[in-house]
């Protein structure tokens, strides 16, 4: 055998294990992906262009990316705040707060979306003092926003925090010792060293709000080029036959969310290299 | 800001930490108690607002009609069909990926073959698909205008529409949660102790079953927990693919949907808080597992130390 694919193992089952995980992963995820591709490349080029420039279109990827952004950013923030808090502070109830966390992981994005909806409806709990200041939530962009904000906070809070829990406290203790006050060492010594993994989160994030559909449509108001999100769009197509039209907005947005999860595959491996040497 | 002006005499300081071992120090690498506070406060006051409100409403618009309303709303047939359907879809869901995800960890862990983080990454794809694309794809592989639905169709068929589609949605987008909570575990694990159990004799299945499975079951029950969690909650994939047949292709979270649009409020609730009440029980058991999984890598890193 003059080319050896793995490496030589006394343990048995490469060939059955990975025969077995190529096999179900080509069934149940590439070929179905591999369809939508096949599907959107019978569309030709100027039609293809045609669709996904459409007023319409372009009215949901502005809403969409713009919506996505502007909640990952908050939450690079907010997230930060959580993520400093439960890995460096002792207080009453935190294991609470820890796993609360994870709460839009496991809570249904349909619950979630009836959820804020009442909540954030003019007569809600938050909707009716912020009707009185003015501020209308529900079925308008800044509701979209919210739930983008509920879906994507826990990225960026469990990438940021087992960063935070493994930062060596002597470069913050060099960094005092050196007599920098704690906002500086905060700026410049950890802020440095967490700026990877806000990245990563912010990205994780923003990619989760790009594609979030059950927790945003109730909220959204869902009024074509005003609070139409793109996920709902393409459904929106799919309703009315229209296949092709529907495959080529979901074939451009999949390609933004195979760049984004490739560039945070790309962050993460830079940071690996640099600090698990 | 200038740093260097803004440094106050490093010599100094360094005297005084010196001097004074453990309390100056920490003061300077910690905040001030009244910064502490606040900050606390703080996260507390936008998980409160951002989380725990809504997830409270959820139970508080199933219940403020009283408890009889909501009772007819949980029993109504209807509803209990789409329970038995989400039952069915997670019951053949979870088991496909549990198998898939021991499966692509032991190849993924143990062996040592080129390409492997590709493989992680094509693991994980379904994480960063649209639900509503994940959806999408089934339609256009089964729909009648799709690649094989001609031909479903001539041979009466039906899979788009009907539990089939439902239950491949759902292991689509629940399909890496297995594999990707396993790798971890089993990559820090290593495998000397399989290596042993082979060259003492044991067989391959004797190895996982008696070796293995016992050392990675708090992951391996980790995974199965979020992979449930996701194939209950699954909304936007399934909502593509089901036709939203009422009593025959309803999930529970779409049955949520139409009884929301129905204006139903209170059975929308009412059937909502048993999903809600799921995510409780999932965020619970989620922290169990993570204490049984640090003891176990705690052991494996003591046994490695020892050596």
């Amino acid at each position: 055998m003059a080319f050896q694919f793995k490496k030589h193992s006394v343990l048995p089952g490469f060939g059955l294990t990975f025969g077995y995980t190529i096999f179900y992963l080509s069934l149940i995820v590439l070929i179905p992906v591999a369809a939508l591709f096949v599907k959107s490349a019978s569309l030709s080029a100027a039609d293809f262009w045609a669709t996904v420039t459409a007023p319409r279109v372009l009215a949901s990827f502005r809403i969409s990316f713009g919506g996505a952004f502007i909640a990952a950013f908050v939450n690079v923030f907010v997230g930060l705040l959580i993520a400093w808090v439960l890995a460096r502070y002792e207080f009453k109830g935190k294991s609470v707060v820890d796993a609360l966390v994870d709460l839009p992981f496991a809570l249904p994005t349909a619950v979630a979306g009836i959820a804020l909806t009442t909540v954030f409806s003019v007569n809600g709990w938050l909707g009716a003092p912020l009707d009185r200041l003015g501020i209308k939530v529900a079925y308008t962009p800044l509701g979209i926003i919210i739930a983008m904000m509920f879906i994507s906070l826990p990225f960026l809070v469990r990438t940021v925090q087992p960063v935070l829990e493994d930062l060596e406290k002597e470069l913050e203790e060099a960094s005092a010792t050196l007599g920098a006050t704690r906002w500086q060492t905060f700026r410049r010594v950890i802020l440095p060293v967490l700026a990877p993994s806000l990245f990563t989160g912010f990205a994780l994030g923003f990619a989760r709000a790009l594609g979030e559909y059950g927790s945003i449509v109730f909220i959204a108001g869902n009024m074509p080029m005003k609070t139409e999100i793109t996920p709902l769009l393409i459904i929106t197509k799919l309703e009315q036959y229209q296949y092709a039209e529907a495959t080529a907005i979901a074939a451009v947005t999949l390609m933004i969310s195979f760049v984004l999860l490739f560039l945070i595959n790309y962050v993460q491996w830079r940071q690996r290299r640099r600090y698990s040497l | 800001m200038s740093s260097s002006s803004a440094i106050p005499t490093p010599g100094a300081s360094v005297k005084e930490a010196a001097n004074t071992p453990g309390g100056r120090l920490n003061r300077a690498v910690g905040e001030p108690a009244w910064v502490r506070r606040l900050l606390i406060g703080l996260a507390i006051l936008s998980l409160a607002v951002i989380l725990l409100v809504p997830l409270a409403a959820v139970f508080h618009q199933a219940f403020h009609k009283g408890f009889a309303g909501y009772w007819a709303a949980i029993t109504a047939p209807d509803t209990l069909s789409a329970i038995r359907l989400t039952l069915i879809a997670c019951a053949i869901a979870v088991p496909l990926n549990v198998v898939f995800g021991v499966a692509a960890a032991w190849c993924i862990t143990k062996f040592d073959f080129p390409g492997k983080n590709f493989l992680i990454t094509l693991i994980d794809l379904p994480f960063s698909i649209s639900p509503v694309i994940s959806g999408l794809v089934f339609v256009l592989l089964f729909g009648a205008q799709g690649f094989i639905g001609p031909y479903l169709i001539e041979h009466d068929i039906r899979i788009l529409f009907a539990v089939p589609a439902i239950v491949l949605a759902t292991v689509f987008v629940t399909f890496p949660f297995v594999a990707r909570e396993l790798i971890p575990v089993m990559q820090a694990q290593g495998t000397e102790e399989e290596t042993a159990s082979i060259t003492l004799g044991a067989s391959g299945w004797q190895t996982f079953w008696r070796i293995t499975l016992p050392n990675i079951k708090w992951g391996l029950l980790y995974g199965v927990v979020l992979c449930n969690a996701r194939a209950m909650g699954e909304f936007g994939a399934v909502s593509v693919v089901s036709g939203h047949i009422r009593g025959e292709t309803n999930t529970l979270p779409l049955h949520v949907e139409i009884l929301y649009n129905e204006y139903d409020f209170t059975g929308a609730f009412a059937v909502a808080s048993l999903l809600a009440f799921l995510a409780v029980v999932t965020l619970i058991a989620k922290k169990i597992l993570e204490r049984g999984i640090r003891a176990q890598l705690a052991e494996v890193n003591a046994s490695k130390g020892a050596e």
